[in-house]
């Protein structure tokens, strides 16, 4: 069965008929060409296929693109403007938060995501007390709450510098996105 | 003598990028997004035909039947590829071993046969709705059943030196052993990918996710029965390779450019997860048995040993492996006496090959487990009797190669000591361990000495093209390929520095076999030596042509001219012009700008029938310290602390070296304690079947698994052993740093039990194993005590 849908990906908007089976991540990929979300896995297992969808990271593997018609979305491409990139793009670049880089979109935009998520005052499995988290965030709870995303190249090491850096070189990273 | 190209290699000039701290090459284009992967090709492509193979999920049977005439005529079907539709060979095994299209189902999930369709998904209908009938025969799934059954393949390898029997007899101190190393999936986050359309003469293009470019082109060139100069294989970059992509990427590239040139239309072949898992070959398990004879300051005097390799179903590059791993069974240490034999069993498992380290790492694990239990046995510290043990300068190793810088092993060792606080760290662990009865820790300190060089001398050569414009760009070609170890960004830092050019000038180009042809694979950590040795070695041909044009402008000598940082100056003059004038009064004056590059490897050999030779230009080294918890109740346990020091010479590239051996560390430390590669062995109807096949009962390292604090250092001492700017080779290495963490579990579990209790601990160490091993060493009281507390 197919069904139209309008997304709003990276400021555009864009209208179009998909079968309803397909997920947010073939979407993205296949009938908007966005290849920033990269396919790791497609199980839900690895996070490279992380988007934002209304400021909230999720795996677009296991999402379906139907279920969320009308939704705003941003990828890793929509997170840089023209000339400037995004403070969690500059530190991850500062940082050499990469290898292959196969996993880098969705770090990035899990890392964004992640730290609304505390900034939002949500606890993760290694936050003591039962209010908003502590700020900045230190490495446990970065490294908790950034364990759905795999790297295989394991720069993880740089990837905890990069989100470090974003976190307390642009305090603002933490309000938008 | 030309004034360029006679420039030693190792000679850093002054003010040059080599050794600046830069990010990877395509850094901007990652973090955004828009860094392009084989898989990312096709949405740019019209009327791009999907493939979806055809796999048979059994062991170990005979093709009776396929018949596919009803998935022909399914919607979207453009054409289902068997073996009558190979108009070339249909094999892409490195000894004719590996049916493109078999009619012998080797391994549980192998590919028979492969469908071409408008959607993947009408691609995937069609593979279901083809018949394969076949007749099963018996299969091997175990290296143990191969061994039992004497099923072995490719060639048996013996290395040799003194008389291990004889100094077996006689050694104050004997040990055995026999230990089961397991094997490794790669996960390359992106999976094997190869997309082929071909042009209105016929040339076939294939981009492929792939290590070995030029065999690719081969292999694709075999199946289709053209010649190579009819087919172009180009690697953007890959989304990991580890090995996995140097011999496996190699089929998918052929499926794509028969499907493509049999359709005239562009086919992405692209394996998804399950596919991969379950169709391309792995690092193999290792089995292997020992003896030793220790004399009473623990060394080593006598070493027998016979290795097992787990080759799956062909040899593919088993032997190369296996004498990577007989050649490293010595690592940091002189061994009189040996004797190993390596062999390669024959499995009804996927073909295993390459992955970094490259059978070295099993090799090492053997005589540091054999050190880890004599350590115990002996009663001699595990730091004491390995650095006991350590080669002396001027000895050589078991395969004759007299161990360069043997020196440099007892100073990195000492200098980690120090900044680990190991001495004082050690009385900690033994305080804790005194106070704690149901948890413990482990230390351990471990060396790694490992040999840079294909082990077959012919791989050690590259090619370079470099192409000067009028406006004084530069764009550089290489053999080598890009796979998030920052080849690229060194190969640019090369260019400049041999150059005198900043940076901006140049560009670099993507690997294609139509650029630098008979490429090497970029593995065996040779990609930055030997790539970069050709791309300075273009350079210096240009500017050996440039020199008398500079000479001219400036009326000096030709020996006399330097350019540095754009300016082309030269000795006794403070007249200079700029690098764009030199290219263009060149140009002008009709002198070529463009320079094909050359390297080869000098003074390396090695004679596989006597395993004797000098197999490397030089060795890499590096120690580890790391420190674990483990929790009597569960086994389950954390590392503490890791320490790792490690020798790349004088750093091309610092960020991407440091980088490369916190992830090498990482990988190795999963593949010991973490990823746990399971078959069924069962007699039942899924025997053979790959049981891990995904992230889910895989366990990768993540996040969570990292020390707890992590202190990573290079060795900072430029070599002289004649490599590109003095650096040394970084993407293997430093993997089997990780041992130490192996041997820190090895001392935690050896807490739990009487003092000298030897610890026999499986490979992979997950907590469920060193469970196991606590269950072996703890006294008979203490069990009762856990089991009542
Ligand atoms: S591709 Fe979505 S989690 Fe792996
Ligand atoms: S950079 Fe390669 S998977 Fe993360």
């Amino acid at each position: 069965m197919d069904a139209e849908i309008t997304l709003h990906v990276d400021g555009r908007e864009r209208t179009f008929t998909v079968d309803t089976r397909t997920t947010l991540l073939d979407a993205l990929r296949d009938r908007l060409g966005n290849t920033s979300p990269k396919k790791g896995c497609d199980h839900g297992q690895c996070g490279a296929c992380t988007v934002l969808v209304e400021g909230r990271r999720i795996n677009s593997c296991l999402a379906l693109a139907v279920a969320h018609d009308g939704a705003t979305l941003t990828t890793a491409a929509g997170l840089a403007d023209e000339t400037d990139l995004h403070p969690m793009q500059r530190a991850f670049l500062d940082q050499d938060g990469f290898q292959c880089g196969y996993c880098t979109p969705g770090q990035i935009c899990s890392a964004v995501g992640m730290l609304q998520e505390a900034n939002a005052g949500h606890p993760s499995a290694v936050s003591t007390g039962d209010g908003p988290t502590g700020t900045p965030l230190n490495d446990e709870e970065i490294r908790e709450r950034m364990s759905g995303n795999l790297c295989r190249c394991g720069a993880y090491v740089n990837i905890v510098a990069a989100i470090n850096q974003a976190q307390q070189a642009a305090p603002q990273v933490r309000q938008e996105s | 003598m030309n004034p360029f190209s006679s420039r030693p290699l190792a000679e850093i000039p002054d003010g040059s990028v080599a050794g600046v701290v830069m990010p990877h090459d395509a850094a901007w284009d990652h973090v955004t997004g828009k860094a392009l992967y084989t898989d990312d090709l096709s949405h740019r492509f019209a009327h791009v035909l999907h493939a979806w193979p055809v796999q048979v999920f059994v062991a170990h049977a005979r093709i009776d039947s396929l018949d596919a005439a009803a998935a022909r005529t399914m919607p979207g079907v453009a054409r289902v590829l068997t073996a009558a539709d190979v108009p070339g060979i249909n094999d892409y095994g490195e000894l004719g071993d590996e049916p493109l299209f078999p009619d012998e189902v080797q391994f549980h999930g192998q590919a028979v046969a492969w469908v071409l369709a408008d959607t993947l998904e009408q691609a995937r209908l069609a593979s279901e709705a083809i018949e394969v009938s076949y007749t099963e025969l018996p299969s091997i799934i175990t290296t143990q059943e191969a061994i039992a059954a004497g099923q072995f393949q490719g060639p048996r390898a013996t290395l040799q030196r003194g008389d291990a029997d004889a100094a077996l007899a006689t050694a104050p101190h004997r040990l055995s052993g026999g230990i089961d190393i397991q094997g490794q999936e790669h996960f390359y986050l992106e999976t094997q990918a190869s997309f082929a359309t071909v042009d209105e003469s016929g040339q076939v293009f294939i981009q492929s996710s792939t290590q070995a470019p030029s065999h690719t082109q081969e292999v694709a060139a075999q199946v289709l029965g053209i010649p190579s100069n009819q087919v172009t294989v180009q690697c953007l970059r890959m989304g990991g390779g580890f090995g996995g992509k140097e011999t496996n990427a190699n089929p998918y590239a052929a499926v794509a450019a028969l499907g493509a040139v049999l359709t005239g239309r562009p086919v992405n072949v692209r394996l998804n997860r399950t596919q991969d898992l379950t169709m391309t070959g792995k690092r193999g398990g290792f089995h292997a048995t020992w003896e030793a004879g220790l004399d009473d300051e623990g060394h080593i005097v006598a070493y027998k040993a016979v290795v097992t390799a787990d080759g799956g179903f062909s040899v593919d590059l088993s032997p190369a492996v296996v004498s990577r791993a007989l050649c490293h069974v010595d690592n940091a240490y002189y061994l009189p006496n040996v004797h190993v034999v390596g062999r390669i069993a024959r499995t009804n498992k996927t073909s295993h090959t390459a992955f970094r380290g490259f059978g070295a790492p099993s090799g090492m694990i053997i005589t540091e487990d054999l050190l880890g239990q004599a350590a115990t046995k002996l009663g001699i510290g595990e730091e004491e009797i390995r650095r006991r043990n350590f080669y002396a300068p001027g000895q050589t190793t078991p395969y004759g190669q007299v161990v360069s810088q043997a020196g440099r092993m007892n100073d990195m060792w000492d200098k980690l000591k120090d900044t680990s606080d190991y001495d004082s760290r050690l009385l900690e662990v033994a305080a804790y361990n005194e106070a704690h009865r149901h948890s413990k820790r482990g230390l351990a300190i471990t060396p790694v000495k490992f040999g840079v060089s294909f082990n077959k001398p012919v791989l050690n050569q590259a090619g370079a093209l470099v192409l000067i414009y009028r406006d004084g760009s530069v764009l550089v070609n290489h053999g080598g390929t890009e796979m998030g170890q920052g080849l690229h960004m060194k190969m640019m830092q090369v260019a400049a520095t041999a150059l005198g050019l900043p940076l901006r000038r140049i560009r670099l180009a993507p690997t294609r076999t139509d650029k630098v042809p008979n490429t090497s694979a970029t593995s065996a950590s040779t990609g930055t030596d030997l790539n970069g040795g050709a791309v300075k070695n273009a350079c210096e041909i240009i500017l050996d042509r440039l020199a008398p044009v500079a000479a001219g402008l400036l009326g000096v000598n030709s020996h006399d001219v330097r350019i540095t940082g754009d300016v082309v100056g030269a000795l006794g003059t403070e007249q200079t012009v700029g690098w764009g004038e030199l290219v263009e009064t060149a140009y002008l004056q009709r002198v070529s700008l463009s320079a094909t590059g050359y390297y080869r490897t000098e003074g390396i050999h090695f004679d596989p029938a006597t395993y004797q030779g000098n197999a490397f230009k030089y060795y890499s080294r590096g120690v580890a310290v790391a420190e674990v918890e483990v929790d009597g109740f569960t086994g389950a346990y954390t590392t503490r602390r890791v320490d790792l020091l490690h020798d790349v010479g004088s750093s091309l590239s610092p960020l991407i070296d440091l980088g490369q051996i916190e992830g090498a560390f990482v990988q190795g430390a999963g593949w010991l304690t973490q990823e746990d590669l399971r078959w069924d062995t069962t007699e039942g109807p899924q025997r053979g079947k790959l049981l891990t096949q995904a992230a889910s009962t895989y366990k990768l390292p993540s996040f969570s698994e990292l020390p707890q604090v992590f202190n990573v250092d290079l060795y900072v001492h430029p070599t002289d052993d004649g490599s590109i700017y003095g650096s040394k080779a970084v993407g293997e290495p430093p993997l089997m740093l990780s041992i130490a963490v192996r041997e820190a579990l090895r001392a935690a579990a050896a807490a739990f039990g009487e003092p000298g209790q030897q610890v026999e601990l499986p490979s992979p160490a997950t907590a469920e194993a060193v469970y196991w091993a606590l269950d072996q060493v703890r006294r008979p009281a203490d069990t009762a005590a856990v089991a009542a507390d």
